[in-house]
């Protein structure tokens, strides 16, 4: 079985990914959807994971969290390896899917104690946990009502709160901003910070919203066709690849994923 | 306890996890009943066909000759029981399919919790949903005119559960590898209607022809209910009940088996 093997103070990273891959077979052939990916995140970091629809985001996060079997390549995540170790692995993440992982039908307080049990907490601690996640994310006034009766922007919050029930190590958040108005995005924004910056929790998130990147990540991965294309903090990433002083996270991207723009002029 | 604690040291697994599966087993089958317990529009919608079948089909046969000893709702009761289970076991899988769509599985799934454990809570679930509703048409076929033992009827419903569960696991399994809701239905419309036809639940198939009677015998579940009609008559120790109870209890074991590894593989859109 799994055995704690490292001190949460140690400093071995939050990921240490090697070569991570992932192949499936359609009729029409092996489709290589992540080609190798090489990752370090050390503790308390927030990682932007960037990349167009289809750059291998989301099977790198499903594999990440368990939910994807790699075809190749090791990684520990937690301090744990992710092949042998998956339970222990499971019990230190924390995911929020970007399909959000919500019952309409169930109320908000039973969602926060299920989760709590589902992390094998008994029942009088699970309910503890409940309030206190509760105060602390701005849910308790919501606690007796049914998930169906939420506001998008109170939805994530409480999806973000499921994610957190058992006090993970890393949070893994994937589009945690998708389909939510400005006010909304800003308020997943500063609760981000506040989770690393109470908890020391490291998080990754993937995005395809370059601000989001640019005011959130500390650092950030381009990916692109299943393999790194970029990597560095915002401010590095604009530099080396953005072309020239003033350049945005935006020019710097189209670049680094082939994507820039023909310069014609536009009709207007 | 509290949030100054950075990062608490999570429990460590234990060195026994099949003393956790009961356990988890029971959390996720308390989420699931309260979830249906919730929707009371489906629970009654379930068993509204059942209950038609009963009510407006029964009495057509209470005066034929079904070539069998004992009243016509000796025969008809247990053959609606098994049509319960069959169709509202078969499509249980589809919740899984909107589960899994909406993220709930994923969550699940992302915790120490054994995939077993997702798999049979849910199924316990619609063990226990569809019992309760086969005592409720047993309760309707005795109004309109059942007479059987009660140890009949108890062990008959013992049939109808480990049918349930069958078929329910078999379900949920295949909501495990399906993408989309209409491929769930056309898979299980295209074989549960034939299944059901081919197993002799409202007619016996004594009085099939040769062929049909024959093509009837490679469909388990015509031993289920030939076993319990003859328990709903009082015979308990026939070689139809003996072979009615291994075929049903070999099935529930490798659909459960099936279904166990549906769970396990990881699943969902790789792109």
């Amino acid at each position: 079985m799994d055995t704690p093997t490292t001190p949460a103070h140690s400093p071995e990273p939050a990921l240490d990914v090697r070569g991570l891959s992932l192949t499936y077979t359609l009729r029409t052939g092996p489709v290589h959807a992540v080609r190798g990916i090489d990752l370090t995140v050390p503790r308390g970091e927030i990682l932007g994971f960037l990349g167009p629809n289809g750059a291998g985001k989301t099977s790198t996060l499903r594999m990440l969290t368990t939910l994807l079997r790699p075809t190749g390549g090791t990684a520990r995540v937690a301090g744990h390896d992710l092949l042998t170790q998956p339970a222990a692995v499971r019990s230190r993440i924390g995911y929020v899917a970007q399909a959000g992982g919500l019952d309409p039908s169930c109320g908000v307080r039973e969602e926060l104690v299920t989760q709590a049990r589902l992390h094998r907490m008994p029942a009088s601690e699970a309910r503890r946990r409940a309030d206190e996640l509760a105060g602390d994310l701005g849910l308790t006034d919501l606690m007796g009502r049914p998930v169906a009766a939420l506001s998008g922007g109170q939805r994530r919050r409480l999806e973000i709160a499921l994610g957190l029930v058992h006090r993970p190590q890393v949070l893994f958040l994937d589009e945690p901003t998708t389909g939510l108005d400005p006010a909304g995005r800003a308020d997943v924004w500063e609760l981000v910070r506040r989770i690393r910056r109470d908890h020391g929790t490291t998080v990754f998130l993937t995005t395809h919203y370059l601000d989001e990147a640019d005011t959130l990540a500390d650092r950030i991965v381009v990916v692109d066709g299943g393999r790194t294309v970029a990597e560095g903090s915002p401010e590095e990433l604009k530099r080396t690849h953005g072309h020239g002083p003033g350049a945005t996270l935006q020019d710097a991207f189209l670049a680094v994923t082939g994507r820039a723009p023909r310069h014609a002029p536009l009709a207007v | 306890m509290t949030t100054s604690t950075v990062h608490p040291a999570p429990a460590p697994d234990l060195p026994h996890p099949g003393g956790r599966l009961w356990a988890d087993t029971a959390l996720v089958f308390g989420r699931c009943l309260r979830a249906t317990l919730r929707s009371k529009t489906s629970l009654f919608f379930g068993m509204l066909q059942p209950l038609l079948f009963l009510a407006l089909f029964g009495p057509l046969l209470t005066g034929l000759d079904l070539g069998r000893q004992g009243s016509s709702w000796q025969t008809l009761v247990p053959g609606i029981l098994v049509q319960l289970a069959l169709l509202g076991g078969s499509y249980v899988g589809m919740g899984q399919l909107v589960e899994r769509n909406t993220g709930v599985v994923d969550r699940m799934r992302v915790t120490p919790v054994a995939p077993l454990a997702l798999l049979l809570g849910r199924t316990l679930r619609d063990v226990v949903q569809l019992v309760a509703q086969s005592v409720l048409l047993v309760l309707l076929g005795v109004a309109l005119g059942l007479r059987a033992p009660v140890g009949g009827i108890v062990l008959g419903l013992a049939f109808v559960a480990v049918l349930s569960a069958a078929l329910a696991a078999l379900s949920h399994g295949l909501g495990m590898r399906m993408r989309s809701t209409t491929e769930f239905a056309a898979v299980a419309n295209t074989t549960v209607l034939p299944l059901m036809l081919l197993s002799g639940l409202l007619l016996p198939m004594d009085l099939a022809p040769d062929w049909l009677d024959g093509v009837s015998r490679v469909v388990p579940f015509r031993y289920t209910v030939e076993a319990v009609r003859d328990v709903f008559r009082g015979d308990f120790a026939t070689h139809t009940v003996a072979v009615g109870s291994v075929v049903t209890i070999a099935l529930a074991a490798l659909c459960l088996a099936g279904a166990a590894r549906l769970h396990r593989r990881p699943h969902g859109t790789a792109a």
